[in-house]
């Protein structure tokens, strides 16, 4: 690699070039939503809205903070978040601390059937008969509960766990912890990493939890914030009247549209350079294959 | 003297199951602690999987589950003959195939790609770019790419119109609608995919490409031979699992595109169940669909594991 052949250099300038386009392609269409976001319905109607602002305005901004529906939408985005990401990581914890030691019997099998309900799930009906049956319909609950341990997620942590000596755990027991109390103050304080990156996961899923509110909330009052943005998006505007007169005449609508788009990915995007560090390796110990 | 065997062999065994259940009750405090996460497996996944015997009967509500008149395989029977459903499964069986020719190997061919950048700081950025929209729901990129494609003011009609084209309403069309969709998905998830192939790009011994090097090999060669040989495991492993998910494209990030205008070609198995069993309430016809949908699934995954095995050694279990 000392030399490069002129193929080869021809190779890595069309490798560069193609990998800048394809990443802009990936950045360009969030800029615009942000530079629309900020520009005047007029601007955004002739369609000269780029990647910056044209005749900037908050205006979009101001209704959004103003419609209390958006706000009450968020904080139980929020809620569902936190509780639901603290009950993730509790349930997930526990069952994988188990899963991890050899000194539970049967631990192959029970694998062999969390593993099942991945390759094979139950229909939709049958979930919500379940979801009426046990009064979580119209209950937040219903957003945190049936989704509390994802197979994925277990696996990441069963392997983390399982690399903790033996040997550590058992000199725990020795002097004298519980099973609860050595999971509690050995092998959590051990598994940050694995905690963090499994947290992300579970609280970004929390966070963009769409379907499940689709088939369980039908109380208004209760719907989370992307119910809430779809609403916005689709009574609005553009995709279920399909209408284009119709979609011409309600431009102003697009800018609120957009504000509410960057408001609802905001938390993510505040986030996500911490989130970084993490779920690569996340992504690596659970596609590790027994 | 044969009796006596018996006998030492079953106080043996006896006595081994007593040692497991008195290990077990050693260590009683782990299957408690064990316990909620289990319950939780049982409660919300398998018991759905047994109620989905609802698809054999008449289901009502009222009377539930044990009461509801059983009527065999009437409703499988009135899906292949409902010419909807016919139409339904082939735009599911389309899109499917689509996600494997493009999203399944999109992936891979950009992980080879990302591969040949040796600039530590442009790649560090251009990975952050590239992880970035698998974090946004699906309401969000479709809010995303009803704002580009918009006819009006969309920036991709507005760069079309410059090379003199008309404006295109996309969602608003059959032809396009398949096109948005695996489209948005690869915009979402291809960087994401790469982390996989990646990992296990980093795992190749670099010794490999030295002797290559020695025995004059160049770079497409050792593309041919050493990496792609070096990621088959990894790509068959996600193949079979990609497979199991044929008729699976996933509700939301098609659900969040659709309009009356491109219903016919982005109607899919998924989004039937929940317009026929939630909305028009017809439950035990929606879990038929949605219990051939599983049961399809897991055959295709079975035979494609049975191949796998045989050709390449790989498999799932």
């Amino acid at each position: 690699m000392k030399y490069d052949s002129p193929g080869r250099k021809l190779f890595l300038a069309g490798n560069y070039m193609f990998l800048t386009l394809l990443a802009l392609t990936m950045l360009l269409p969030f800029l615009n939503v942000i530079a629309q976001s900020f520009s005047s319905p007029g601007a955004i109607d002739r369609g000269v809205v780029m990647f910056w602002p044209v005749e900037f305005t908050l205006a979009y901004y101001e209704h959004v903070f103003q419609d209390v529906s958006i706000w009450r939408a968020f904080g139980i985005s929020v809620y569902i978040t936190l509780l639901g990401t603290f009950i993730n990581l509790a349930a997930t914890a526990s069952l994988a601390y188990p899963l991890s030691r050899p000194e539970y019997v049967g631990r192959k099998t029970i694998m062999v059937f969390i593993l099942m309900t991945m390759i094979f799930t139950a229909p939709l009906i049958p979930q919500f008969i379940l979801m009426r049956e046990l009064s979580l319909v119209n209950t937040l609950w219903s957003l945190m509960l049936p989704t509390a341990i994802s197979a994925f997620n277990l696996f990441v942590l069963r392997t983390f766990f399982a690399q903790i000596p033996n040997e550590l755990i058992d000199s725990s027991r020795i002097d004298g912890c519980s099973e609860a109390r050595t999971l509690w103050s050995i092998v959590l304080p051990l598994s940050k990493p694995a905690l963090a990156t499994v947290g992300i996961f579970y609280s970004v899923t929390n966070w963009n939890k769409y379907m499940d509110a689709l088939y369980y909330i039908n109380d208004r009052a209760k719907y989370p914030l992307q119910v809430k943005l779809r609403e916005l998006l689709v009574n609005e505007g553009m995709t279920d009247t399909g209408n284009m007169a119709f979609e011409a005449s309600s431009q102003s609508v697009q800018g609120v549209q957009m504000a509410v788009i960057l408001v609802a990915t905001l938390p993510i995007i505040l986030l996500y350079p911490f989130l970084q560090r993490f779920f690569i390796h996340g992504m690596m110990i659970g596609s590790i294959k027994e | 003297m044969a009796d006596r065997n018996h006998a030492a062999g079953l106080g043996t065994l006896k006595n081994k199951r007593k040692n497991v259940l008195g290990f077990m009750w050693k260590y009683k405090a782990l299957y408690l602690i064990s316990l909620p996460g289990l319950l939780f497996f049982v409660l919300f996944k398998y018991v759905p999987l047994l109620g989905s015997v609802i698809a054999f009967q008449n289901y009502n509500l009222f009377a539930g589950v044990t009461k509801s008149p059983w009527i065999g395989l009437e409703h499988f029977e009135r899906m292949f003959s409902h010419y909807d459903f016919l139409k339904i499964l082939r735009n599911t069986l389309l899109l499917g195939t689509y996600d494997i020719l493009f999203a399944f190997t999109a992936p891979i061919v950009l992980a080879l790609l990302l591969n040949e950048v040796r600039l530590v700081l442009y790649k560090k950025i251009i990975q952050t770019i590239f992880y970035a929209p698998h974090f946004l729901s699906w309401v969000i990129v479709s809010g995303i790419f009803v704002g580009i494609l918009s006819p009006s003011s969309g920036i991709v009609n507005v760069i079309l119109g410059w090379f003199g084209v008309e404006p295109i309403y996309f969602l608003g069309e059959d032809s396009y609608i398949r096109t948005v969709l695996v489209g948005s998905g690869l915009w979402r998830d291809v960087g994401w995919g790469t982390i996989i192939y990646l990992a296990a790009l980093a795992g190749i011994n670099p010794d490999l490409y030295e002797a290559s090097n020695i025995d004059g090999a160049g770079r497409w060669r050792q593309t041919l031979s050493i990496t792609l040989p070096a990621l088959l495991p990894v790509i068959t492993i996600l193949f079979l699992l990609k497979i199991g998910d044929f008729l699976d494209y996933g509700f939301e990030r098609v659900f969040v595109f659709q309009n009356p205008l491109n219903i016919q070609s982005s109607e899919i198995l998924d989004t039937y169940i929940y317009k026929a069993g939630l909305q028009q309430l017809q439950y035990s016809y929606a879990t038929a669909i949605g219990l051939f949908k599983s049961v399809v699934g897991l055959f295709l995954i079975a035979i494609a594991n049975a191949i796998s095995k045989k050709a390449t050694g790989e498999s799932l279990y």
